[in-house]
Formats: structure tokens, C-alpha cells, sequence
């Protein structure tokens, strides 16, 4: 679309991989979030060396607003297959928004185990946070109007993008 | 009503309201529950926070062992109370009608009913009358249907054979009255599997049960002949009135599945079991016990399938 706001998300992945090299460690465990979260995860997890196994997290489980919307339908099997006792952690999700997520996300974490530390890597903070959350490795902020969003996509080749969504009033 | 007329389990939206059998249910609501368990199945975190607050009440007004203790135990992996009440021990012995009893226990803030019952339609009739918020889990009512056994035989049948598009079931045994055997041939319809035997005596065959589009096999190793999977029924003394067989070593000879018959099938059959089992009646423990048994497994999956169940009706409220 014309005046898309929103950066170049493979650059945006070069920079979060620069800030994260002195902190993570071939023994820090990564957890990417379902789904966007995963792909950003994986290719840090490639970049960075990381040794033990990478960990994904379908919060489906956790959410605040399974009340209100119901179970999603593809839930994936969340996955942490090292030992998250006393280990330093980081958390990867591709859009921090509310920060609804990452809270479910740190109590599912906690069901395995009491981590050392747990930091928050995030492709792109779009603001509008409703909970005390930030990013400790962050690519970029970007100012979205209400009512748009932004998706990560990934293409046949492994190319990230993001895509900004206009809802329809 | 706010509940679809023409199915009484959905909401206007056709989403799932209260699960009391799979006939009629589509095809697209069964795979979203196949699914959802599949995400349960293997969870390393032993309890998850989904229904956290809610009280859900195992109302069994016919004795049950593992049907109730798979529902509490997915009930409980899923944060919920569970408060489990034998009914056919208290107040309906004292003359509590079973309106009265639902009006008393929604009064004690339920939100889900799991309903075992002997009577066929019993959780129709409980799910007609309670308040819109609660939902309704048909256990078993009388020899009608037994939903999420169906499902869970549908979870094990997909689980190891994948596609149900090229598959031939035999299901063998007391037909006459088994809920489990009606739910088993609505689903197995409705996803897709084009030949479902069912193989019984004439005795144990319910009248016009070609109606329901299956195969009626009388000779059980005819029967067997090259399907993918058996699924045995248990022989049910307890709702057995009048002769209709004359002995359970009778019925062992003609229709128990022994490892000589079960070779008529294909050799990577799998055999499959409700439970109880009456060993040496319907089942041979060489069989039970055997590589082509999967009763266990069956047991394993039917967690996932009542948490699956149960979090989809309780996730669907807010959109009610």
C-alpha cells in the first residue's frame, strides 16, 4: 500500500540480532511465540548460536480473553524441551502490543519451572500497552492509528514482512 | 430460544452450545474438536488455567468408573472444580424429581453438567431446561449416545491411520444396546468413512440398522475380512432382559475376538474397546493384550477429547 509506515522486518532482524549478541549465550533458552514469534525465534536462534533446543509457546491455553473469544482453533503444542529452571531466558514474539500475550506467556513459562531470567526480544512495539510490560531487545517502535494492525508474514524462501491491516469500520 | 431450533447442541451462530450426540453435528465441528485435543495430547504442563473458576458438576445417575474419572481428570488438568454426585444414591431415591435436582445444582452456581443417565434423551431433557449460560456434556443416556467416546474412537482411528477416506470398520458386538456403536456410526459417517460393518447376532441388531447406512454381518470372520479397524463393543449384562443370548460362552464361540479371527483383517489392523472389558466373552486377553490393541491409548485420548470438548463449550459462551 502507498505511505506504508512500516519498516523492513529482515532489517529489523539484523538490528534485534546485534543488541542480543552480548547477552545471549549458547545456554540462553529462546521461546518464540505462536506463530510470528516462532519464525523471528528461529532465525535468531540460527544467528545467535544458541545451543540448547529452541522453545515455542501456543498461549491459547493462557489467554485472559478465552472467556470472550473462545478457543482459537489451530492451537499449536507448546514446547519446551530444556530445563527452564535457573536459566536465563528470552522471550521472542514478533508484534508487542497490549502485552496481554507476554503476561500468559511468563505463566506458562512458570508451569515449567522458575527461570533465572526472563527478557523480551520483540520484532515491533506498536504501542498501546495495557499491562507494565517492555521489550528488552526491541528492532523498532511504529505509531499505528486505531484500528490498524500489523501482521508478520513469511514467504516460500523464509523472507520476513510486515503487513499493515486496516479494519473496516 | 436463543439455541439453533434445528439443533438443539448449537448456538444461532452454529457454534457448539451442548454436546449430547454426533448425529447431526457437522463434519467441520468434530474436526475442530479432533483438533483442539490433538493440542492437549502430550502437554508436559500437567494443568493449564483455562477454566479457572468454574464449577462443573459430574452428575451420574448410572453407575460409572472411567467415563467419570476421565471427565473429572480433564476437568481438573483444566483448572476447573469438579464436584462429582452419584444421584441413584441420594436424592432421587428420596423422590427429588431430576428438574428438581438440575434447578437445585444450577442454584449452586454450576457451569457445566456432565450427565450420565440410563434413560435415552436424559440430557436432551437437562439441557432444554437449564439456564443459558450452563452447558450440557452427554456421558451416556441409556442406549442412545455416547459422544465423546465417539470422539475419542474418532481421535484413535485418526491418530493411527490418519485419513478416514480409505478405511473399512468393522464394529462388532452388542449393537442392539450400545450407545457407544450409534455414536461411533454418526461419526464415522459424517468424516467420511465409506464402509462401516457392524457384526452381531441377529439378537443384538437393532431393527432397520441398514438405515443407517452400514453393512450388517452376521458371520463375524466374514465380517473381518480385510478391514482397517475393529472396534469391539462390550456385552451388556445389565441391560440384558429376557433371553437373547444363550450363553456368554456361546457368544465367545460365534462373535469373541480371538487372535485367529482378528487375522482375517488386515495385518496392520487395529483394535479398539470402550471398556469394561469382559475378557474371554467379547475379547481374548491374547487380543486385549496383543500389538494390535490400542484400549490404552483409547483411555489416554479420551482426556484430551473431554478437555477439548469442555473448553470448547466453555469458550464459546461469550459469543453466545
Amino acid at each position: 500500500m502507498p505511505g506504508n509506515p512500516l519498516p523492513d522486518a529482515e532489517q529489523l532482524l539484523q538490528a534485534l540480532i546485534e543488541q542480543m549478541r552480548p547477552t545471549v549465550g549458547p545456554e540462553t533458552g529462546l521461546i518464540g511465540i505462536h506463530t510470528g514469534g516462532v519464525w523471528v525465534a528461529e532465525r535468531l536462534h540460527q544467528a545467535l548460536g544458541v545451543k540448547v533446543p529452541l522453545a515455542a509457546l501456543d498461549v491459547s491455553f493462557y489467554r485472559d480473553d478465552y472467556q470472550s473469544r473462545g478457543l482459537h482453533r489451530d492451537v499449536q503444542r507448546s514446547d519446551i524441551s530444556f530445563e527452564v529452571e535457573e536459566r536465563d531466558l528470552v522471550l521472542v514474539d514478533d508484534v508487542l502490543y497490549t502485552g496481554r500475550t507476554i503476561r500468559a506467556a511468563l505463566n506458562e513459562i512458570f508451569d515449567y519451572g522458575r527461570p533465572g531470567r526472563v527478557q523480551l526480544a520483540a520484532l515491533i512495539d506498536r504501542g498501546g500497552r495495557q499491562l507494565p510490560i517492555a521489550a528488552d531487545f526491541l528492532g523498532a517502535t511504529a505509531q499505528l492509528q486505531p484500528g490498524q494492525s500489523v501482521e508478520l508474514t513469511r514467504d516460500a524462501e523464509g523472507r520476513l514482512k510486515l503487513v499493515l491491516h486496516e479494519e473496516k469500520p | 430460544m436463543w439455541l439453533n431450533p434445528s439443533n438443539p447442541q448449537l448456538n444461532k451462530k452454529g457454534q457448539l452450545h451442548h454436546l449430547l450426540t454426533l448425529e447431526g453435528l457437522p463434519a467441520e465441528l468434530l474436526w475442530q474438536i479432533l483438533d483442539t485435543a490433538k493440542s492437549f495430547v502430550g502437554v508436559k504442563v500437567k494443568k493449564v488455567p483455562l477454566l479457572r473458576g468454574k464449577a462443573i458438576f459430574n452428575l451420574f445417575f448410572e453407575p460409572s468408573t472411567r467415563t467419570r474419572t476421565t471427565f473429572e481428570i480433564a476437568a481438573k488438568r483444566l483448572s476447573a472444580d469438579v464436584i462429582n454426585l452419584n444421584i441413584n444414591a441420594s436424592s432421587q431415591s428420596k423422590g427429588e424429581s431430576l428438574l428438581d435436582t438440575v434447578d437445585n445444582l444450577s442454584a449452586m452456581h454450576a457451569d457445566m453438567f456432565v450427565v450420565r443417565h440410563g434413560e435415552s434423551g436424559a440430557s436432551h431433557f437437562i439441557a432444554r431446561h437449564v439456564a443459558p449460560d450452563i452447558n450440557v456434556i452427554n456421558a451416556g443416556d441409556g442406549r442412545h449416545a455416547h459422544p465423546t467416546q465417539g470422539l475419542l474412537d474418532m481421535y484413535t482411528v485418526r491418530h493411527y491411520k490418519k485419513d478416514f477416506s480409505s478405511l473399512r470398520v468393522a464394529i462388532v458386538g452388542d449393537i442392539l444396546h450400545s450407545r457407544v456403536a450409534r455414536s461411533q456410526i454418526h461419526a464415522l459417517t459424517t468424516l467420511g468413512c465409506p464402509e462401516i460393518r457392524v457384526i452381531a447376532p441377529k439378537t443384538l441388531l437393532p431393527a432397520n440398522v441398514e438405515q443407517l447406512g452400514v453393512h450388517v454381518y452376521h458371520d463375524m470372520r466374514q465380517g473381518l475380512k480385510d478391514t482397517d479397524v475393529v472396534m469391539m463393543l462390550r456385552l451388556q449384562n445389565e441391560r440384558m432382559q429376557g433371553m437373547l443370548l444363550p450363553s456368554a460362552q456361546e457368544f465367545y464361540k460365534s462373535y469373541g475376538l480371538t487372535r485367529d479371527k482378528l487375522a482375517l483383517a488386515k495385518a496392520d489392523a487395529i483394535v479398539l474397546h470402550p471398556g469394561p472389558m469382559n475378557r474371554g466373552v467379547e475379547i481374548d486377553s491374547s487380543v486385549a493384550d496383543g500389538k494390535q490393541s490400542v484400549i490404552l491409548p483409547q483411555v489416554t485420548f479420551g482426556i484430551a477429547i473431554r478437555m477439548a470438548v469442555m473448553s470448547i463449550l466453555a469458550g464459546t459462551k461469550g459469543n453466545g
